[in-house]
């Protein structure tokens, strides 16, 4: 065919960031993240199965400031994963298609998984003492 | 295929720049993918400053003002330039819109115009669509009716045809066909929003009976469940009309019958 000599439009490139797409994405990395930490939880707790002294180093691992970080990481990944799944169980319902909802739901959905994130770092930093 | 990287003939070096005509007071720059398939060179962009003061307020105004005034070698399709025609689909400013309805003030700053994203280009701003009219195609997107119709012509009740608004409308521009990354991805299997929002205008129209048939087609995992719902379309739709929707409902209908 003559068009495998044409060139290929850029795409990507090109493409302004939509707000609309930009969540879609964010949907699929929080998901491959969550894939992630799972594997990570179920180090965690076969840790504890080797013993007190692998779960010592485990329970440091996670406790280190990159611990956290990754900790953090996947807190927000849960929420938002979770938020844009109902999202998207709405849609499934047929409901939230208009663009003002879509950028509603949208804005929702970021909020309450930041502000979801915070409330679990406060609540087990409490818990853990203020360590 | 998922690529992100645009294949090594694709990606476009800096090109020509064409100064606005000396005296001119309100300068517009445009930045114009150029494409010419005689001369065996990777595409270019073109910088051409456009004296707004005489020039139409819309982006395709200008790209005909640079045609006639500037270089009569750049090539894009347009037709009737006032949004009903569909020929003038770009890639203006970042997203995807018909020329003739795109008000050049309402882009701030500089204005880059590229053909419709991730096709063929033939030349200049002009893609190939053979694909996306072969998926047209391949929906039937004619009325199918076994029962003979009665009297002169097919009735519908004022809410059976209700049921077609904001379906009709769609003038077939492929502005978001060509801004849905499912379609970029995987365009050759999945037939991408403009075209299933076709075939629901058919699913939905009660003087058709082959809604079944329709349906059965359309189930398939990328025919139609390549749609992950990003909205792209629905955000780009130069129209106003609602493919994400439309595609929701076929969704519906399908789970519907099961």
């Amino acid at each position: 065919m003559a068009s495998e000599n044409r060139p290929l439009s850029p795409h990507l490139q090109v493409y302004r960031p939509q707000i609309t797409s930009i969540l879609s994405i964010i949907h699929r990395l929080t998901g491959v993240t969550l894939a992630a930490g799972a594997l990570l939880f179920a180090c965690w707790i076969l840790a504890a199965t080797y013993g007190e002294d692998a779960f010592a180093f485990a329970q440091r691992m996670l406790g280190s400031w990159f611990g956290q970080l990754v900790l953090l990481g996947f807190t927000f990944a849960l929420f938002y994963h979770l938020g844009n799944g109902i999202r998207h169980l709405a849609w499934d319902a047929g409901w939230g298609f208009e663009m003002d909802k879509l950028r509603v739901s949208g804005w929702i959905v970021v909020l309450f998984s930041l502000l979801m994130t915070c409330v679990t770092f406060i609540a087990a930093y409490t818990a853990a003492g203020g360590t | 295929m998922v690529e992100f990287m645009l294949p090594a003939n694709s990606r476009p070096t800096k090109g020509k720049s064409h100064p606005a005509a000396p005296g001119a007071t309100r300068i517009k720059k445009f930045h114009v993918y150029r494409y010419d398939p005689d001369l065996g060179e990777k595409p270019r962009i073109d910088t051409f400053g456009v004296d707004l003061d005489s020039c139409g307020p819309m982006v395709l105004d200008a790209l005909i003002k640079i045609k006639n005034e500037i270089d009569s070698t750049l090539t894009f399709r347009r037709s009737c330039r006032e949004g009903v025609c569909g020929s003038c689909a770009f890639n203006v400013d970042g997203t995807n819109t018909l020329a003739c309805t795109k008000a050049i003030d309402d882009i701030k700053g500089e204005v880059k115009v590229y053909p419709l994203p991730h096709m063929p280009v033939i030349k200049d701003l002009v893609p190939d669509l053979s694909i996306p009219y072969a998926q047209y195609q391949s929906i039937k997107p004619w009325l199918q009716a076994d029962t003979p119709a009665h009297e002169r012509e097919r009735l519908q009740a004022p809410e059976e045809r209700a049921m077609l608004d904001g379906l009709w409308e769609c003038i077939l521009c492929f502005c978001c066909q060509t801004s849905c990354p499912s379609y970029w991805w995987n365009g050759d299997r999945y037939l991408g929003p403009a075209v299933l929002l076709q075939s629901y205008r058919w699913i939905a129209d009660s003087r058709d009976e082959a809604a079944g048939e329709r349906l059965d087609e359309l189930d398939d995992p990328f025919r139609l469940y390549r749609c992950h719902t990003i909205m792209n379309c629905t955000n780009t739709c130069p129209k106003g009309l609602n493919p994400g929707q439309a595609i929701g409902k076929i969704k519906e209908d399908l789970f519907k019958r099961r």
